[in-house]
């Protein structure tokens, strides 16, 4: 700690920031640009300037840049002093010199710094009376528009992309006032973090292209605290919503997982909610009538109706529908006859994944802790595909060396480009054992590439290196040997080492490989971490309800064991071959589904009953950090389109169970059924306690989604009623669908629909709800953690497959998962889909050789279930025997099958 | 011989150097031909490299350099001694670089050029002595691109040196290693400042980097790195082999900053070039070896170092050209090569020409220098075509006050804040003459109308 003195009152402050952070921590409004929490001081704005004194004697003092200066314990400094306020409006003078002052029609206006910052600083009248320079334009993709004449050069934006996020297509061209950021030429942004750029861009150079064809201020979007279903990670979000629709997904600030920065699947793969094609009502599907839609009485009863004559009905979950929605379907169909929903390879693995985070012996470290791990071992992930956030965040860790070299020459870890200029490619070492090449591979030490079960035999190496007692890899090579032997002593070695694996290549060897590890770190006495990746949003929270997996829901329908089925939020074509899907489907009488999509089951099923997205609903999921987090209605869809009847899976199944008791539906909130769940599953009893109940109040008030400026309240609904109604209650959730309500960011507290503070309306507001930049929020940061490691830690498994050999004439399938396509519900969002690679088959380029195939040839991969004929790229990576298939593509095509593969004859060229 | 030769031509004869009192010069052949490998070794060059290499350590090398305190003849004045004492060696850090400044861009400045193209050697046997100095693992000289000519040279007495064994592995049997390469610049003014100097040399964009941390601390690749101007280093050999006494002496009475200098007269003077001189020699005594104005032309003003210096009147010519004395007039020594300002020269023109140069090689980091300086340009062009408005001046004095030391990112906008600063201080009249008088009628327009463009 250290006390300063800010225009002459003392304040205790963390002398090693910098003194704009401590100013900054301390509520002080002091304008910056190019300074971000995330990353560092590089004194390039000039606009944090004030006044600094040597001593009590000093009266003159001088001008320094807050951001560059230590706040050492006894600086002196003042923000009020007139040079400085002068010199501070003089900057915004200079960066508004080219600035086109088209707020009005910018996309940034109302959540834009470089408004906050002019007005803050009191620059109002343009005294450059000289023409402006402009810039040029480019296409940058799907996702990100392009506005350069509106750039203050502050560059942040190359900062973030490249020094931060690895990306190398973005930079700064040219010099003096004519500086461009931009890409070599016109294209698609390579970086799978690039929408962060509309948020990282102080003013609108970067904005979302998503948002911007039904474009609306922030201040006019109703916002709610939200979890991002896009993957296991759990990234907190805030999506926007006007008219019925979500506009645009903002990062939410939370302290321990995602903090400043989200991937582009979770910012742009929202328009799924918005697709035009959603079920809405009701739908029966009889045999011999026409698609009927129906209303919620009739729906409730013509299911209740199916049930009851049903002799058995089986209930099909799902890991990207919320704990109360499966623990509803749970309830309705009984224990016995529950199903995670889960194909049983994955559901095997989410259970040895969940067993080690308790008996591995290591913990699972959340994903800013992940940045403070100094060696790190990667087991058949590519994280940047399977879980970006996590990926981002292990760039950071390994970046980190960095910041400790220059610390220990003095250099303290928030002047950036000192710090990289220091240590250079000084890296942790982190080594990446996958098939082919991985987004991380610019940053490791060491890039594996070899089959699954070699990366399983290495991972076992690994563990036998650290700790003799585990068992040891019988027949290994000795390049293998040795390679293992280095990881083991580098992780050894290190502070803070972790191992990340998971379930990607579903491989249960990989996985207990990872878990020998830890449980040998462990027994070594190291502070470490274990990191197991999930598929999706709750897989790891449906798991914990231990029920089985899909096959034996599946099984007893087509074994007429049963004879009706309730699928929730799940398309079981994505997720087992078709044919067994269709067998199951057609045995049962009864096919009830509930989604927000309208799927393939969807549309063969006998009732629809349209579920809430994460947009229209609240519930509760598990990240892959065993982290339970509520997701919070973002609006009421009946209020812009009253002939809707979305409601939330667990409100569905709660009224289909009262009416099948043929007693009155019950008015249900999510807290009851929250408790509900908690109760019935004594390992997630915690999470009633993730996020405040409804009766939650700040000064009294319930918590308003809407900003204080939202406009257009009494006319949004004119042309539907000319009186306005009621804005719609929810009985769920502290949160009000209004403007009235609390909004401010003085009063702590965990789940914040939008950031906002008087004079702060872009995301930058988010400092003013942390203890300290880039801190933890003062309310603490929301949701509860379950699955901690127990004091036992378990024994070795000795579970190691023999080594992998290449068939003659055959191939192993590896399927490779997809950031941009390889999820179920992104991957109907159109900028997803625009943003996706062509799917193509990898090879090895010997094989491809062998076959005589070119790049681009069409080939026919065939496995016993099923064929399929794609586009051959040659991957030089992938080690030959494997053929590396597109997650997403073809359910039948698993991990580890067996596939032969030919040139596919003339004419047989079918596009993917 | 070229007209470009002619430019940088040195004023005193062979006859009249000797070494004691000319250590930079006395090598330089009447001929302006390279002075090469065979010819230095003959007139005892190298021979301080074996004298000290191994006889001396480090350390005391660094003592007499100290003692010496030759100024850095680059412009910042910063005694070469104390930054080598600064730069961090020793057994627990990584052996870096030494860096030789010769990317030479200062507006009317051209004495580099001179030492670069015709006596190489020396410039190589003072970074092989500041390369010993400092434990430097290897040497760069960064030269400006258009120096071809330099080029040449360097290119040829790097070979020589290291045909010879002054480069290389084991220097004259002292076991010490050290080597040397060329680096052409690209043509960027801000290469000139140290630590964008170095960004450049290591492919990067050539940005000044924030100190602390210093080049001495980490500098190239983030190792300790020297980084010394042309005739700083070149001053080296004949410190160490006659002493810091001696060179203190060189002055005499005139200055108490010790050596010689190379000084040089651009601009309106009857003979322009190049003279090695005791430091603290006066500008008056620069303009009369430079034979005076030309064509009877009267003095106005004049630059003391370059184009980032201060502008002075012709009553400070009888000042010693040293740090200190010109530091005291609010102006800098700079490089120390006079431009002189004839009274028929506008010197809202001559201002506004500087500007647009300084404007133009700003690197675009900082926000005052970027956005600033363009806009001093146009202001002045405005005066300069007579459609300057009222507040236009006081507009140009706040700019050239904001972009003062401390509150830029380095060196360069306060640089070229100086000679605005002073030429509004002393020829304010004719900034004045350039502001439109509208008529009684004429409403001067308030808001942003005006299509006068830059």
């Amino acid at each position: 700690m250290a006390t300063i003195q800010v225009d002459g009152r003392s304040y205790e402050v963390d002398g090693k920031d910098n003194l704009l952070q401590a100013c900054l921590t301390l509520g002080f409004d002091l304008p910056y640009f190019c300074w971000h929490p995330a990353l560092g001081s590089v004194g390039a704005c000039r606009q944090c300037a004030v006044k600094q004194y040597r001593d009590a004697d000093d009266t003159q003092g001088a001008l320094v840049m807050a951001c560059m200066v230590p706040a050492a314990d006894g600086s002196r400094i003042s923000i009020e002093d007139e040079q400085a306020r002068e010199f501070r409006a003089s900057v915004i003078e200079w960066l508004m010199v080219h600035h086109p002052h088209d707020c009005p029609v910018c996309e940034e206006g109302g959540h834009c710094h470089l408004q906050d910052m002019t007005v803050m600083t009191g620059h109002s009248r343009r005294r450059y009376r000289f023409r402006k320079r402009t810039h040029r334009n480019q296409y940058l993709g799907p996702f990100i528009a392009h506005e350069m004449n509106r750039c203050i050069t502050c560059y942040r934006c190359v900062r973030f992309y490249r020094d931060y996020a690895g990306g190398e297509d973005l930079g700064a061209f040219g010099a003096n006032d004519n500086v461009y950021f931009g890409r070599h030429r016109e294209g698609v942004l390579e970086n799978e973090f690039s929408g962060n750029l509309t948020e990282v861009c102080p003013t609108g150079v970067f904005t979302d292209r998503t948002h911007s064809e039904r474009y609306t201020r922030k201040w006019d979007l109703q916002f709610a605290p939200s979890v991002c279903h896009q993957c296991s990670v759990g990234c907190n979000i805030s999506p926007g919503e006007r008219y019925g629709d979500i506009r645009r997904i903002e990062n939410r600030y939370h302290g321990e997982v995602n903090r400043f920065f989200l991937c582009d699947r979770g910012r742009f793969g929202y328009g799924y909610v918005n697709r035009d094609d959603r079920p809405r009502r009701p739908e029966w599907h009889g045999e011999t009538e026409e698609t009927v839609t129906l209303d919620v009485d009739e729906a409730l009863d013509r299911g209740a109706d199916a049930l009851r004559e049903a002799r058995r009905v089986i209930g099909i979950g799902s890991p990207r529908a919320s704990l109360e929605s499966n623990d509803q379907l749970r309830e309705l169909v009984g224990q016995a006859n529950f199903s995670t929903g889960i194909a049983e390879r994955e559901q095997v693995c989410l259970t040895r994944m969940r067993r080690l985070n308790r008996d591995a012996g290591l913990p699972t470290p959340t994903l800013r802790d992940v940045e403070s791990h100094d060696a790190i071992l990667v087991l058949g992930e590519d994280l940047i595909q399977s879980a970006a956030r996590l990926g981002l965040s292990v760039r950071q860790a390994v970046l980190a060396r960095r910041e400790r070299l220059a610390e220990a020459r003095g250099i303290p870890a928030w002047n950036a480009e000192a710090v990289m200029t220091l240590a250079q490619d000084a890296r942790h070492p982190l080594f990446v054992a996958y098939p082919t090449a991985t987004g991380l591979d610019d940053v490791a030490d060491r890039c594996l590439r070899q089959a699954p079960d070699d990366i399983a035999r290495l991972g076992f190496a690994v563990a036998h290196a650290i700790d003799v007692k585990a068992p040891a890899v019988e027949g290994i090579d000795e390049s293998t040997k040795a390679t293992a032997e280095h990881i083991a002593e580098t992780l050894l070695a290190a502070k803070r080492p972790l191992v990340i694996s998971g379930g990607s290549l579903e491989s249960t060897a990989i996985i207990e490989a990872s878990g020998n590890i830890a449980r040998a770190l462990a027994t070594r006495g190291r502070r470490g971490g274990l990191m197991l990746v999930r598929r999706e949003a709750n897989s790891t929270g449906v798991e914990l309800l231990g029920s089985r997996p899909l096959e034996w829901a599946l099984d007893e329908l087509t074994r007429g064991a049963a004879d009706a089925v309730v699928v929730l939020e799940n398309d079981l074509h994505q997720r087992l071959p078709s044919g067994r899907v269709e067998r199951a489907l057609s045995a049962a009488r009864t096919v009830i589904v509930l989604d927000h999509q309208r799927t393939s089951i969807w549309e063969r099923a006998d009732l629809g009953l349209p579920a809430a997205s994460f947009a229209e609903g609240d519930g509760t999921l598990v990240s892959l950090e065993g982290r339970a987090q509520r997701f919070f209605q973002v609006f009421e869809p009946r209020y812009h389109r009253p002939e809707t009847r979305i409601h939330q899976g667990w409100r569905w199944l709660q009224a289909l169970r009262a009416s099948l008791k043929r007693r009155a539906v019950p008015d249900v909130t999510l807290d009851a059924v929250t408790r509900d769940c908690a109760r019935h599953h004594p390992a997630l009893a915690g999470i009633v306690e993730a996020s405040p109940s409804a009766d939650q109040r700040v000064s009294g008030l319930k918590l308003a989604r809407q900003p204080h400026r939202y406009s257009g309240r009494t006319a949004m609904r004119a042309h539907l009623d000319v009186s306005e109604p009621r804005p719609p209650q929810d009985p769920d959730t502290p949160f009000t669908f209004s403007m009235e309500g609390y909004y401010g960011f003085d009063r702590p507290r965990r789940e914040v629909p939008f950031a906002w503070a008087p004079g702060w309306n872009s995301p930058q507001a988010w400092n003013k709800f942390t203890d300290e930049v880039g801190g933890h929020l003062r309310g603490g940061d929301p949701g509860v953690r379950l699955l901690e490691p127990t004091e036992d830690i378990g024994d070795y498994v000795n579970e190691i497959p023999p080594p992998f050999t290449s068939g003659v004439g055959e191939w192993q399938v590896v399927v490779l998962p997809r950031l941009f396509g390889g999820e179920e519900t992104s991957s109907r969002a159109t900028p997803i889909m625009a943003r996706a690679a062509a799917v193509r088959l990898h090879l090895s380029e010997e094989d491809a050789r062998r076959l005589e195939a070119e790049e681009g040839d069409t080939l026919v991969v065939e496995t016993s279930l099923t064929r399929l004929s794609l586009p051959l790229r040659v991957d030089t990576t992938l080690p030959s025997g494997l053929v590396g298939v597109p997650a997403g593509l073809e359910a039948a095509l698993v991990t580890g099958d067996r596939a032969w593969l030919s040139l596919a004859p003339e004419g047989e060229e079918e596009p993917p | 011989m070229t007209a470009n030769r002619y430019r940088c031509r040195l004023h005193q004869a062979a006859h009249e150097r000797r070494l004691e009192m000319h250590p930079l010069t006395w090598w330089l052949r009447d001929d302006g031909e390279r002075v090469g490998l065979d010819e230095y070794v003959a007139k005892d060059g190298y021979a301080v490299v074996r004298q000290v290499l191994g006889y001396q350590r480090p350390d005391e090398v660094i003592e007499t350099l100290k003692a010496a305190n030759i100024r850095g003849r680059g412009g910042g004045g910063f005694s070469a001694g104390v930054k080598w004492g600064l730069t961090l060696k020793g057994e627990d850090m990584p052996r870096g670089y030494l860096v030789c400044n010769a990317d030479e861009m200062e507006p009317g400045t051209f004495k580099d050029r001179l030492l670069l193209e015709q006596a190489p050697h020396l410039l190589l046997e003072g970074m092989i002595l500041g390369g010993y100095a400092n434990d430097s693992c290897f040497g760069y000289i960064f030269l400006r691109g258009e120096y071809v000519t330099a080029a040449r040279a360097i290119t040829r007495a790097i070979e020589e040196a290291r045909a010879a064994g002054w480069l290389g592995r084991d220097i004259a049997g002292s076991g010490f290693d050290f080597d040397i390469a060329l680096h052409t610049g690209a043509g960027r003014y801000i290469c000139g400042e140290e630590t964008a100097l170095i960004n450049s040399l290591e492919g990067q964009r050539a940005n000044p980097r924030a100190k602390p941390p210093f080049p001495g601390q980490s500098g190239a690749w983030g190792k300790p790195t020297v980084v010394n101007n042309v005739e700083t280093l070149c001053n080296v050999p004949a410190v160490l082999r006659f002493g810091a006494e001696w060179y203190q002496g060189l002055s005499g009475e005139r200055s108490g900053d010790g050596g010689t200098k190379l000084y040089g007269v651009s601009g309106k003077a009857h003979r322009t070039g190049l003279w090695e001189l005791p430091i603290g020699t006066t500008a008056g005594e620069l303009l009369d070896r430079a034979g005076g104005m030309r064509d009877g032309r009267s003095l106005k003003a004049w630059l003391p170092g370059g184009g980032s210096t201060g502008f002075l009147l012709p009553e400070h010519l009888d000042l010693a050209l040293d740090f200190d004395t010109i530091g005291k007039t609010g102006s800098r020594l700079g490089t120390g090569l006079i431009t002189l300002v004839a009274d028929d020269q506008s010197m809202v023109a001559l201002v506004r020409n500087l500007e647009k140069f300084f404007a133009r090689e700003s690197c675009g980091w900082c926000t005052p220098c970027r956005d600033g300086l363009p806009w001093t340009v146009k202001l002045l062009r405005a005066l300069e075509r007579g459609e300057g408005r009222p507040g236009d001046i006081e507009l140009l004095e706040e700019l050239a006050e904001d972009q003062g030391p401390g509150k830029t990112f380095c060196a360069h906008a306060p640089g070229a804040a100086m000679p605005l600063a002073s030429a509004i201080e002393y020829f304010r009249d004719e900034f004045e003459r350039g502001i439109a008088r509208p008529g009684k009628d004429d409403v001067v327009p308030d808001g942003p109308l005006s299509t006068s463009e830059a």
